[in-house]
């Protein structure tokens, strides 16, 4: 029997399964459920062969680079792969549930699919033009999924979010324009090789620019909270879980292949992480909605994502990234279980304004639960992921002696506490409601979702050493 | 000044008037246009790279790359014009109220 290649089997699963769900509308849950499922089943594959050979490298069509395109899975990007197939499928479970709306149930699979798509196609590419393709594939999915509600909000929402996303692809696509006028090629190892010159550096600018627009760093993070806030619980999960990741990887990768030319752009990046830390912070704690405090909480942990990839400087680069990808993976898990606890809480008391949620007669526990044990993985407490990650961050910023990047991590998870203790103070207050409670509403699948991922988000924690040595596989040689 | 010299030169500003447009513009059908704006800029570099002075042969790939990036334009425009239509019935609804 002939085995398909898991590399092409993780890029056309759901690029099919979202054809398959858009011309079968009645069976779209099921043959979306499915499509993740398989696209799972792909992953787990990859995992084996990156496991046993370090990398995987498929070269489309048998074309070798730099005319053909290849695709490449190393631990890193199949880590990737792996967080979004795991937190994906556990999304997709709890959408069956949560989506009420006939159009949101028609319309969630299909552009659900193909962010998937564009995701895996981001974690797979090896060619930046590839990759300029698949970011505006999961920028149209991603509006798509913002805008599902149909609510004025959400549509302004998306809209805003449209013009950051395409404006951030197109300076990308202009930066691709550069390193192909500079390089004649578009390959990962056509940019390892290109001799650094004005144009390159022009190049990776206009390239960063992109990516930090599209990853919403501090100060172009202004179309996240409104995007993230007013979408739809799953596909609030999604964006921020999983769609602001994309961007974050394909930076980490272009500063690897081409290092940023100066200490003073390290230190700038961590700077404006900081901005994000602190500015997203202050914007939490004044929040009066739960989601709005949530997708700020966003803007916060992308800043520390940057803070991390600055923590040890230029020569700190070599490892630092491990520490950035660890506070991605966590952030992941957990951001998307807080996103579909916060969105239960708010189908079961019917609002979401923070000031009230102790005043209602229905109390949603379990979510409540869900979103607290979240919320232990992004403050960082151990022995969650998050704190596995800060730790990284702190420890490398320790023994290069900045300081300063321990400082602002410090006042970070601070301010997350005090932010996340308004929210809790909601759930704990009994006395405020006087008469009697409503009837618990029972356990629902919608609550099974978020539960998993928030258990997963603690204890991945206890798994952080293989998890490190994983990212480390087939890194980051053979960009060939 | 080399014809590609030229045209690269006329991209990069096309694709800067086209990020001015987008970052200052307040219509909303305007940003769109600028949105596009800023795609021909880049389309024209890639074209420039594909210009070998006569009578050599121009690189095809290049070529390719900016009919990909029309493409992907054209379909990020339609869904933007959809919003913007979606948006302004919302909000023609609101005032009716």
């Amino acid at each position: 029997m002939m085995m398909i290649d898991p590399v092409i089997l993780t890029l056309f699963l759901p690029l099919f399964g979202a054809i398959a769900a858009f011309v079968l509308p009645r069976a779209a849950a099921w043959v979306g459920l499915l499509a993740v499922l398989a696209t799972g089943g792909a992953v787990a594959a990859l995992v084996r062969d990156v496991l046993a050979a370090g990398e995987v490298v498929t070269q489309l069509g048998g074309w070798a680079p730099p005319l053909g395109i290849a695709l490449r899975a190393d631990g890193l990007s199949v880590a990737m792969l792996a967080m979004t197939a795991g937190v994906g499928l556990l999304v997709s479970i709890g959408a069956l549930d949560s989506l009420r709306d006939l159009r949101e149930r028609q319309y969630f699979w299909p552009l659900w699919l193909l962010l998937l798509t564009g995701m895996n196609g981001v974690y797979l590419g090896t060619d930046i033009f590839n990759l300029y393709v698949m970011i505006e594939v999961i920028a149209l999915a991603a509006v798509g999924l913002t805008v599902l509600s149909g609510t004025k909000q959400a549509v302004r929402a998306g809209l805003e979010y449209m013009y950051a996303s395409i404006l951030g692809a197109l300076l990308f696509l202009m930066g691709v324009g550069f390193v192909y006028l500079q390089t004649g090629r578009l390959d990962f190892a056509g940019l390892i090789a290109a001799e650094p010159s004005g144009a390159m550096s022009a190049a990776l600018a206009l390239m960063v620019v992109g990516l930090l627009l599209k990853t919403a760093l501090f100060p172009l993070h202004f179309w996240l909270p409104a995007a993230h806030a007013n979408a739809t619980a799953p596909a609030s999960a999604l964006l921020s879980g999983l769609v602001v990741k994309a961007a974050l990887y394909i930076f980490l990768r272009l500063t690897t292949y081409m290092p940023l030319p100066d200490e003073i752009l390290v230190t700038l990046i961590g700077m404006l992480g900081a901005g994000a830390v602190l500015w997203g912070g202050v914007q939490a704690l004044r929040a009066e909605r739960l989601k709005l405090l949530v997708a700020w909480s966003t803007v916060v942990q992308i800043g520390l994502i940057f803070i991390a990839f600055a923590r040890a400087g230029q020569v700190g680069l070599s490892e630092s990234w491990k520490a950035a990808a660890l506070l991605i993976l966590a952030h992941g898990v957990a951001k998307s279980a807080m996103f579909l606890a916060a969105g239960r809480i708010k189908d079961e008391i019917g609002h979401d304004r923070i000031a009230d949620l102790d005043k209602s007669d229905i109390r949603p526990t379990l979510a409540q639960f869900t979103f607290a044990l979240a919320a232990i993985s992004i403050i960082g407490l151990p022995p969650s992921l998050g704190f596995i990650g800060k730790w990284t961050l702190m420890e490398g910023a320790m023994a290069a002696g900045y300081w300063h990047w321990v400082a602002v991590t410090m006042i970070g998870t601070l301010m997350s506490v005090a932010y996340f203790s308004r929210v809790f103070a909601g759930f704990l207050r009994f006395d405020r409601m006087r008469g009697e409670l409503a009837e618990h509403k029972g356990w629902a699948l919608a609550d099974a979702a978020p539960l998993t991922l928030a258990i997963a988000a603690i204890s991945l924690g206890l798994m952080a050493a293989p998890i490190l040595s994983f990212i480390e596989l087939g890194y980051p040689f053979g960009a060939q | 000044m080399t014809p590609d010299l030229i045209y690269g030169l006329t991209g990069i500003a096309v694709f800067a008037i086209g990020l001015v447009g987008a970052l200052c513009a307040q219509d909303r059908l305007r940003r769109v246009l600028a949105l596009k704006l800023c795609s021909v800029g880049a389309g024209f570099v890639l074209v420039v790279a594909a210009w070998r002075s006569p009578p050599a042969d121009p690189d095809p790939v290049p070529h390719a790359l900016v009919i990909t990036g029309i493409v992907v334009m054209v379909s990020a425009t339609a869904v933007a014009l959809a919003l913007i239509r979606r948006l302004q019935t919302l909000e023609a609804e609101d005032d009716d109220d």
